[in-house]
């Protein structure tokens, strides 16, 4: 199990609370080739992150190996307000997962 | 007959794997619904097809994409869709021209904004697609990109 790939903010602006995502995470597309070894590295990316506000979901995103590596995330949503908790969690292709939660600022 | 057993016998071979096949995937299903058939569908309409149920969709001008004119590295291209529209359900991001355009979809929740950001990889110069379900119909906007170093393979 991976721990700590997770950097969490969120931040309240009166009612909207904008939070925003950083997850580290290699995602191989499984289509690239190891140059030393001419192998295809196999493909490992996130495929689910679920964003909970005070364990409500508010957003599930399903990722494709197409995202970045060091995936960023960001969104916002209304109703929050500071010290509700928002948690993050992400499942990869290999089973892998983390999450992390914060308190709104 | 020992060919009726022959065929017996894989025939029940046959089976066996089909159980084993459907046991190994089961455990990425209970994990997450994820649409392996949109993001494996190598055209748009496909993967749009396969992630909304239809291809069909407006152009919207609602919908407002952010994103680098041109991205000198395409294995990081930031990505920001706002949608001014109402009941917006979820927001999809592909890039027209890589291997498997469809790159990242959200399911919004009841108290999200129609709004996400980030970053996607893009194999060359082409547009990015951002699709909006919103009420029961999906709505699209575009954007093009250049990107002068791909960011796919390598």
């Amino acid at each position: 199990m991976a721990s700590k790939t997770i950097k969490l903010r969120a931040r309240a602006k009166g009612d909207t609370v904008t939070v925003k995502c950083l997850i580290k995470h290699p995602m191989e597309t499984g289509m690239r080739k190891d140059k030393k070894t001419g192998k295809v590295i196999p493909a490992h990316f996130i495929q689910e992150v679920v964003c909970q506000h005070n364990g409500n979901t508010v957003l599930t995103a399903d990722w494709g190996p197409a995202v970045s590596k060091n995936p960023y995330l960001s969104f916002a949503f209304t109703g929050g307000k500071p010290g509700d908790s928002v948690s993050i969690s992400w499942v990869d292709n290999t089973g892998d997962k983390d999450s992390a939660s914060t308190k709104i600022k | 007959m020992q060919r009726r057993t022959f065929l017996k016998g894989s025939l029940a071979g046959t089976a066996v794997a089909v159980a084993v096949g459907a046991g190994l995937l089961t455990p990425r299903a209970v994990l997450a619904a994820w649409p392996k058939s949109a993001f494996k569908a190598k055209k748009i309409d496909d993967a749009l097809a396969k992630l909304f149920g239809t291809a069909d969709n407006t152009p919207s001008d609602k919908i407002a994409i952010k994103a680098p004119d041109i991205a000198e590295n395409g294995a990081v291209v930031p990505v920001s869709v706002k949608a001014s529209l109402d009941g917006v359900e979820s927001i999809a991001i592909l890039a027209a021209k890589n291997a498997n355009p469809l790159t990242s979809s959200f399911s919004l929740g009841a108290n999200a904004l129609p709004q996400v950001s980030t970053r996607i990889k893009m194999g060359k110069t082409s547009d990015v697609i951002a699709v909006v379900k919103a009420g029961g119909k999906v709505y699209s906007a575009r954007k093009n990109v250049k990107v002068t170093i791909g960011g796919c393979g390598g």
